[in-house]
Order: structure tokens, then sequence, then C-alpha cells
């Protein structure tokens, strides 16, 4: 699923959207770096209450398709700043990362 | 088989410094990607180099992140000027960590970064003192 499409169906506030479309390709959860930084991959959603500037450095590392903050977590200007620099997309939502993950499930995102 | 050394780049890393985190990781990144290197390995050296940043950021008094290619492999190496390890089998354990309340709230300190340093290496080197901290990190190219 494209990831403008995917935003789309799970009801997600674009707060950057970067100029790619990229057909995401999993999803990985978790709000400690150094385990994300191991298990998610490239084209992965990554699924957060993080909103440090250092998760924008650990999507563009990993080469994951996008960021999305739950729980409306308050994203710094910082963090979109170096989102738009390194072209990360990067979304929020007031649902939780469970109801987002069964949102996902529903969608055939398994 | 020759380990001639072919290249060295060299990032300043700053103590505590979260904006620039990072950035030296994404050049090696980006310049491993532009040469060619497949994907598979470019994960691990990204992992790697950014596991060796931060903890230069967190735990250090600051110091160098060095890549150094050679034509079979990359060497990932941090210098960093303190305080040093007390116990390296202890930093090396899963799960350990010293970082502060403050970090851990950013999603750092899971105590996971020198053994995945470890886990994606082929050869892993470290030493440590009060005056700083040495660790040399090999990943082997694979043969095209
Ligand atoms: N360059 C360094 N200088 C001094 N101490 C260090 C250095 N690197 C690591 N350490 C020590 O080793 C411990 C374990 O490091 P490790 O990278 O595994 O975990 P962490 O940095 O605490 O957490 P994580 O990497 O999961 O965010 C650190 O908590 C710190 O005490
Ligand atoms: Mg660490």
């Amino acid at each position: 699923m494209k990831i403008l499409d995917f935003a789309d169906k799970l009801n997600l506030d674009p707060l950057y959207e970067a100029s790619k479309d990229i057909e995401v390709e999993g999803v990985y959860i978790g709000d400690l770096l150094s385990i994300v930084m191991s298990k998610a991959k490239k084209n992965y959603a990554w699924i957060t209450i993080q909103t440090h500037i250092n998760t924008v450095a650990v999507a563009e590392l990993l080469e994951l398709a996008c960021i999305i903050v739950v729980e409306n977590m308050e994203v710094e200007e910082e963090t979109l700043d170096k989102a738009r620099e390194l072209n990360i997309p990067v979304f929020k939502t007031k649902a939780s990362a469970y109801e987002i993950a069964a949102k996902l499930y529903e969608i055939g995102i398994k | 088989m020759t380990d001639k050394l072919l290249i060295r780049y060299s990032y300043n890393i700053a103590a505590n410094d979260f904006i620039a985190a990072g950035k030296g990781s994404s050049s090696i990144k980006n310049t491993l990607k532009s040469m060619g290197i497949d994907a598979s390995t470019i994960r691990r050296i990204a992992i790697i180099s950014y596991e060796a940043e931060i903890n230069l950021v967190i735990h250090s008094y600051g110091g160098m992140l060095h890549c150094d290619l050679y034509e079979n492999k990359i060497d990932i190496i941090t210098e960093d000027k303190g305080p040093g390890i007390e116990n390296i089998d202890l930093a090396l354990t899963e799960g350990y960590s010293t970082a502060t309340e403050s970090v851990r709230e950013l999603g750092f300190g899971a105590g996971m970064g020198l053994p995945n340093m470890k886990k994606y290496s082929d050869d892993f080197d470290i030493a440590s003192s009060r005056e700083g901290t040495f660790i040399k990190i090999t990943v082997l190219l694979q043969e095209v």
C-alpha cells in the first residue's frame, strides 16, 4: 500500500508529507531507539510516541517509509525541520499504537 | 586479499549535541550507497555507526567517528576523550545502561547499543580507560 493511501485509510494528520509516495512494506512499533534501530527495516512505517529530532535520524538511516506519532504527542518544530531537510514523512494521530496496529491489520497490512 | 586503507572519512562528534547526532552516520551511509555497496551491508554499517555515534554524544566528553574503507572490509572506529567504561563486560550486556532519566525520555538507554554493534559486526574490538574509549568494528564486504 502506498504511503498516502495508507495515511488516508488510517486517518493520520500529516505534519510533513514528503515528496515521495512509496510503498509501505511493513510496520514496527517502538519507543526505544536502539531496539527500533535493529528491528525496523527499509520502507517500514514506524509507530512511536517519540517526537524528538533523533527519530528523524533513525528513520533516515533505516530508510523508513514514515514516522507515525501516536497519542497526540506534540512534535517539536526542530523535528519537523529535520524531517523536511531529510524528506521523511511524519504523521500524527490521537489514536494509540494499539488502535493503529489493529486498523492496519483490518486494512490488510499483516 | 589486501588490506591497504583506501580512504578514511572522519567526523567530529560533540558531547550532548542531539541536533547533529546521526549526521556522521548518515553521511557514511550515503557515501557507501553511492559506491554501490549492497543494501544489507549498508544497513549493518548504519546501525553500527549510529549506535557508536550516539554513545559518544550521550556517554562521552566527545570524540571522533571514523569510517575506514578497505578493498574487502569497512572499519567503523570511535575514539573519545573519556570518561571511559569502567566494566566493559557489563557494558556489553543486553539491557545494561547508565543513561540518565532525561535521555531515557528521548528513547535512549535500552542498553542495546553496544550489543547491537557487536551483533552486526564481523569483528569487534574495544578498549577503555578513564582517558577514553576506543572501539573498532569491522564489517567484511561481500565479494562481487
Ligand atoms: N563512549 C562511551 N563512553 C563511556 N561510556 C560508554 C560509552 N559507550 C557506552 N558506554 C557505557 O556503556 C553502557 C551501555 O552502552 P549501550 O550503547 O549498550 O547502551 P546505552 O547507550 O545506555 O543505551 P542504548 O544504546 O540502548 O540507547 C552505557 O550506558 C554507558 O554506561
Ligand atoms: Mg548506546
